[in-house]
């Protein structure tokens, strides 16, 4: 009796990686299947830049920052649609640009989808402005002329000959600075862009960036800030427009479940052994 | 000579980006947009670079049948499909990223699931180091764990099921417990970024020279 309980808390100290990863394999891709939404609970930071957003005028023009790539898209992809969707419902006109060169082809994927379904017009409602390198060179330099590091627009077609562009050349003509990141470019953002010429700017950012980007959010040098996957579920709450964000979070929500499963099973293992072996 | 001009290039750069951003008028802001326009061609260059630093480097591997050879020639594969699919899109088009070319293609096809694939892969490592790593061994690991255990509950919707008010604590980890020393390592830093900033300015610091 003693050697099996022995044998069974040795078991649960060590399972094999197969078994976790198999396990968390389960909880992640049943959800996803089924197509399960969670319904989250909406946060301040959130909130903010929902709010943020939404007291902008049709008149208005943001910039939007495409500084993340595939890796981070499962996060950042139903953000940046989320966003969009708010922009275009409330005629917000959106200029595209991006940091990252394998970046720019999944923003672009995400403007001319959410485009569409709003039937916005490339030139007069939004556009893409393309990748350019040197990121905190061009922020600077486009508070006192776009045209400066982009005479043309993604397509190699100059600014001035679509109606949108005409009357923008810096930021004084930029409502918004909205930066999707994956990395420091956000902080750059701030920065250079947010302390030099007063520009209000929203972030979202990866889930494990939000920790380091919330100090901005309390000093107020940025004015909202989604977080993760999280952030973007949220953020599909606020406009009701449920997407991949509130599918994930159900995937999400379930591989937080098994791994906090496994670091309380790890621990009891743990205790257990030691408390067989007379060391507690 | 051959450490001067570097020098010298440093201290002008740098004196001018320093005083045009008090000073935005003639000429610093003029020298100013120069200097930057000049910093986003040398880095576009510095690409290039990387480039041939990368061919040599798995060029050397296959050649002397280094462990792991034969993954540098999937790396020749690679850099020779999207080199050569990228000249084609940029013939035919000039925006070889919009969707419908050939490079948008490959990019979607096998780049968006190889570099989505590897970033799913933390999760994996991720739940499988906090199950051997994450043990409750003395007071500091106690805490840690407490914290790790709440933020990561909290932030899903299983938390608010579980209990209403833990999505309020682990947003409170957040805006009270983790902002006074994330604040305290960004001053660090920044200030740090500053003193760094001065000595190659002023020549001080030169290990980048060699």
């Amino acid at each position: 009796m003693n050697g099996n309980k022995k044998n069974f808390w040795d078991l649960i100290n060590s399972i094999s990686r197969e078994i976790i990863y198999t396990i968390l394999g389960i909880v992640v891709i049943i959800p996803l299947l089924i197509g399960i939404k969670e319904e989250v609970q909406i946060s301040p930071a959130v909130e903010a830049a929902y709010k943020t957003i939404e007291s902008l005028d049709s008149t208005d023009v943001v910039i939007v920052s495409i500084d993340y790539d595939p890796s981070s898209m499962p996060e950042l992809q139903p953000m940046l649609k989320a966003i969009l969707r708010h922009t275009f419902e409330n005629n917000i006109k959106v200029i595209m640009m991006a940091f990252l060169p394998l970046g720019l082809p999944v923003g672009t994927e995400g403007l001319e989808e959410v485009a569409r379904e709003y039937e916005k017009v490339y030139g007069e409602d939004y556009i893409n402005l393309g990748y350019r390198p040197g990121d905190r060179a061009v922020m600077i330099d486009m508070g006192k002329e776009i045209r400066n590091f982009f005479r043309t627009d993604v397509n190699d077609i100059p600014l001035d000959s679509y109606p949108m562009m005409r009357d923008i050349h810096n930021y004084n003509d930029i409502a918004l600075i909205i930066g999707l990141e994956h990395g420091r470019v956000g902080e750059f953002w701030i920065q250079y862009v947010g302390s030099r010429y007063n520009q209000r700017i929203v972030l979202g950012v990866t889930g494990v960036m939000a920790a380091e980007t919330y100090p901005y959010l309390q000093s107020g040098q940025i004015e909202g800030l989604i977080g993760g996957l999280k952030g973007a579920a949220e953020y599909e709450t606020l406009i009701k427009k449920p997407g991949f964000g509130l599918t994930g979070m159900a995937a999400q929500s379930w591989a937080h479940i098994a791994i906090v499963m496994f670091i309380i099973i790890g621990n009891i293992g743990y205790f257990m052994t030691r408390r067989k072996q007379g060391r507690l | 000579m051959k450490k001067r001009v570097p020098l010298l290039i440093t201290f002008i750069t740098g004196f001018i980006v320093i005083v045009s951003f008090f000073v935005p008028h003639r000429p610093f802001g003029a020298l100013e947009t120069e200097t930057l326009i000049w910093y986003s061609i040398i880095l576009g260059f510095t690409l290039l670079i990387g480039v041939d630093s990368l061919v040599r480097l798995h060029t050397r591997q296959i050649r002397r049948k280094k462990k792991g050879w034969w993954y540098s020639i999937v790396f020749f594969a690679g850099f020779f499909y999207c080199l050569t699919i990228g000249i084609i899109s940029l013939i035919r088009t000039p925006n070889p990223f919009q969707p419908g070319t050939v490079f948008f293609y490959g990019y979607e096809t096998i780049l968006i699931p190889l570099q989505s694939t590897m970033f799913a892969l933390l999760a994996f490592f991720v739940a499988s180091a906090s199950y051997r790593a994450f043990r409750a061994r003395n007071l500091d690991a106690t805490l840690l764990l407490i914290t790790a255990v709440i933020v990561m509950i909290g932030r899903v919707p299983a938390g608010h099921k579980l209990w209403t008010r833990l999505p309020g604590i682990a947003n409170w980890v957040f805006d009270v417990l983790q902002m006074g020393p994330m604040r305290g390592i960004m001053i660090g830093v920044a200030l740090g970024a500053v003193a760094m900033s001065l000595r190659l300015i002023l020549g001080i610091e030169r290990t980048y020279l060699s």
